[in-house]
């Protein structure tokens, strides 16, 4: 036993103090280097970017820019209130539109359709590759769901809503999917084993199982929403200088006031269009806080 | 083996019996079956897709009873099981010929409705699975899904907890999680949740192959009080547990098909627990009995 023992440790020590591990060879050192200098690269230019925004934005980060409106005559003292609040409303109407389609779309996919069907996998596939069709497509459609609808112009709340709701459904629909198949089978098993019908089931122990991931990946979702202009301009949505009253007021957003204020060659407005920047990725980064700590506070362990 | 009460075999004494893969399509020895059955399985056979998984199995469960289905893995004991109550019809694919005769009605009949079939044909299953939900509306979930009329939720709650053992264990804290619970506590409320919809039978998946021996005896002690209430059909792995609690036992085996290597499960012995145990008839049971085999 005392043999086998010092044996075991003497070819312990001699592997330990053998001073070459094959962990600091030359190849390890140049991977992991790489792999540093991957990670320093995609960091820095995100941080060179935000404190370049800053530091272009600063001296207009102040309170005209949250209660005037959009001013040419002023530069100094142009706001963004028309595009935060018309941002909210934005937001507000899509998540109405896209959070209740989504989950029903999913649900549907994931506890009620026969995956053996054709037609159901002609649906996943799609859905995978709706989330990759560049918004400005969805921008099209909006608009011409909008003129379907009767709507002369297409420049109001809904019709911007509409835009980023179908540009957001793919995700929604593939985040509430996973959401739903990560609930164990067990508990399906178990209420139906008590005689629930299947929608009992998924009312009443899947759907609220899953919410939050479903939450979590709505406000990914909505936070993709927030930033895009490309759509927006697709279906008519411009600068205005008045708050929205309804579904169906003209509006703006604040990416748009952005896009419009930055192609202006005045410093002034390029002055403001930072410090909206700024606004803007404040308001994402709040969106995706809320994300994560939905997550993190009722994940569940099963 | 003359004594042997009403089989019915197509071999004969005289054929070697050695080879527990050999055994041939429709040999099954049916023993003394119970005077009054409350379940039936009539030319059951269980089809995943092309594959053949049980062949046709006939077994009746005596009310009042508890029926052992034992068996190696494979076997398709858990898949007769669960086509009892018609949990099968929730695979994709699984096709059942044959019928299941409850009080003498088919439920493969197609006016029959499994969501009904399942409010008296309860089940409890091999890992707990209680909801992310309190103690207590674990336990109310069924009757409320149902529709029960029930004049009083508290009382129903504290009877079927009562009836599962679990009372006092837990009735200072059934508003808490019933995560908080033990495995063996968890696996009870499940057994208080089935009771609480006030089932006929009682089908039970290994539902002692996730606990320790402390917590499977005390399920087991929980099955000899139930069985004065309800008809109970487990599943179990456990040859001691099929000869400590049940009243008649059905062991099964599979056969691999030739060409595919395919296992089809099939009944080779149904009997009195004792007669089963002590003196099996075919020797495919005695091998896996003594443990010869499985």
């Amino acid at each position: 036993m005392s043999v086998a023992a010092s044996t075991a440790s003497e070819v312990t020590l001699a592997t330990i103090a053998s001073g070459r591990t094959r962990d600091r060879d030359i190849k390890s050192l140049l991977f992991l280097g790489a792999l540093w200098f991957s990670l320093f690269f995609g960091i820095m230019v995100l941080l060179a970017l935000i404190i370049d925004t800053a530091i272009a934005g600063a001296p207009r980060l102040d309170g005209n820019l949250f209660t005037r409106f959009e001013s040419t005559l002023f530069p100094e003292r142009t706001g963004f209130k028309a595009g935060i609040v018309g941002s909210l409303w934005l937001m507000a109407t899509t998540a109405l539109l896209a959070i209740p389609l989504g989950i029903a779309a999913a649900l549907h996919l994931e506890e009620f359709a026969d995956g053996t069907r054709w037609y159901n996998k002609l649906i996943e596939v799609n859905l995978q590759n709706l989330a990759a069709v560049p918004s400005i497509i969805y921008g099209m459609l909006a608009g011409a769901i909008m003129s379907f609808l009767g709507f002369a112009f297409g420049g109001i709340v809904i019709g911007g809503a509409i835009a980023l709701a179908l540009l957001i459904l793919p995700v929604v629909i593939i985040t509430t999917r996973e959401a739903v198949r990560a609930v164990p089978q067990d508990i399906r098993q178990a209420s139906l084993a008590l005689g629930a019908t299947p929608w009992q089931t998924t009312w009443r122990q899947t759907l609220p199982s899953a919410v939050p991931g479903i939450a979590t990946g709505t406000i990914l979702g909505l936070s993709r929403a927030i930033g895009e202009a490309a759509p927006l301009i697709l279906v008519g949505i411009a600068t205005v200088r008045f708050l929205p009253t309804g579904l169906d007021s003209k509006v703006t957003a604040l990416p748009i006031q952005i896009f419009n204020l930055s192609s202006n060659s005045q410093e002034a407005f390029q002055t403001a269009a930072s410090a909206a920047i700024i606004v803007l990725l404040v308001m994402v980064l709040a969106m995706n806080a809320v994300a994560i700590i939905i997550r993190n506070k009722f994940q569940k362990s099963w | 083996m003359a004594s042997h009460p009403a089989t019915f075999s197509t071999s004969t004494p005289e054929e070697p019996r050695f080879d527990v893969y050999s055994a041939i399509e429709g040999e099954q020895t049916i023993g003394e079956v119970p005077a009054e059955a409350v379940m039936e399985a009539d030319g059951l056979n269980v089809f995943y897709g092309d594959f053949h998984a049980v062949h046709d199995v006939n077994l009746q469960f005596g009310k009042n009873e508890i029926t052992a289905m034992i068996g190696p893995s494979g076997c398709g004991k858990s898949t007769v099981l669960r086509c009892l109550n018609r949990m099968n019809d929730l695979v994709a694919g699984a096709r059942v010929e044959g019928s299941v005769l409850y009080h003498g009605q088919n439920i493969y009949e197609k006016k029959v409705d499994p969501i009904a079939v399942r409010t008296h044909i309860g089940m409890v299953f091999q890992k707990p699975n209680p909801f992310p939900k309190s103690i207590y509306d674990n336990i109310a979930y069924g009757p409320r899904v149902t529709g029960m009329k029930v004049d009083s939720m508290d009382d129903l709650v504290e009877e079927a907890l009562r009836g599962a053992a679990l009372w006092d264990e837990v009735k200072d804290k059934l508003k808490q999680s019933a995560y908080g619970l033990s495995g063996g506590q968890q696996q009870r409320l499940c057994i208080a949740r089935t009771i609480a919809t006030k089932p006929d039978v009682i089908l039970m998946d290994e539902p002692c192959s996730a606990l320790d021996p402390i917590a499977t005896s005390k399920i087991e002690d929980l099955m000899m009080q139930l069985r004065d209430e309800y008809t109970i059909i487990v599943v179990t792995h456990n040859m001691q547990q099929a000869a400590r609690v049940s009243d008649r036992t059905a062991f099964f085996t599979a056969k691999p098909d030739e060409t595919t290597g395919n296992r089809t499960g099939l009944l080779v012995e149904f009997d009195r627990t004792k007669q089963l145990f002590s003196n099996p008839f075919d020797k495919r049971t005695e091998d896996y009995i003594s443990g010869r085999f499985g």
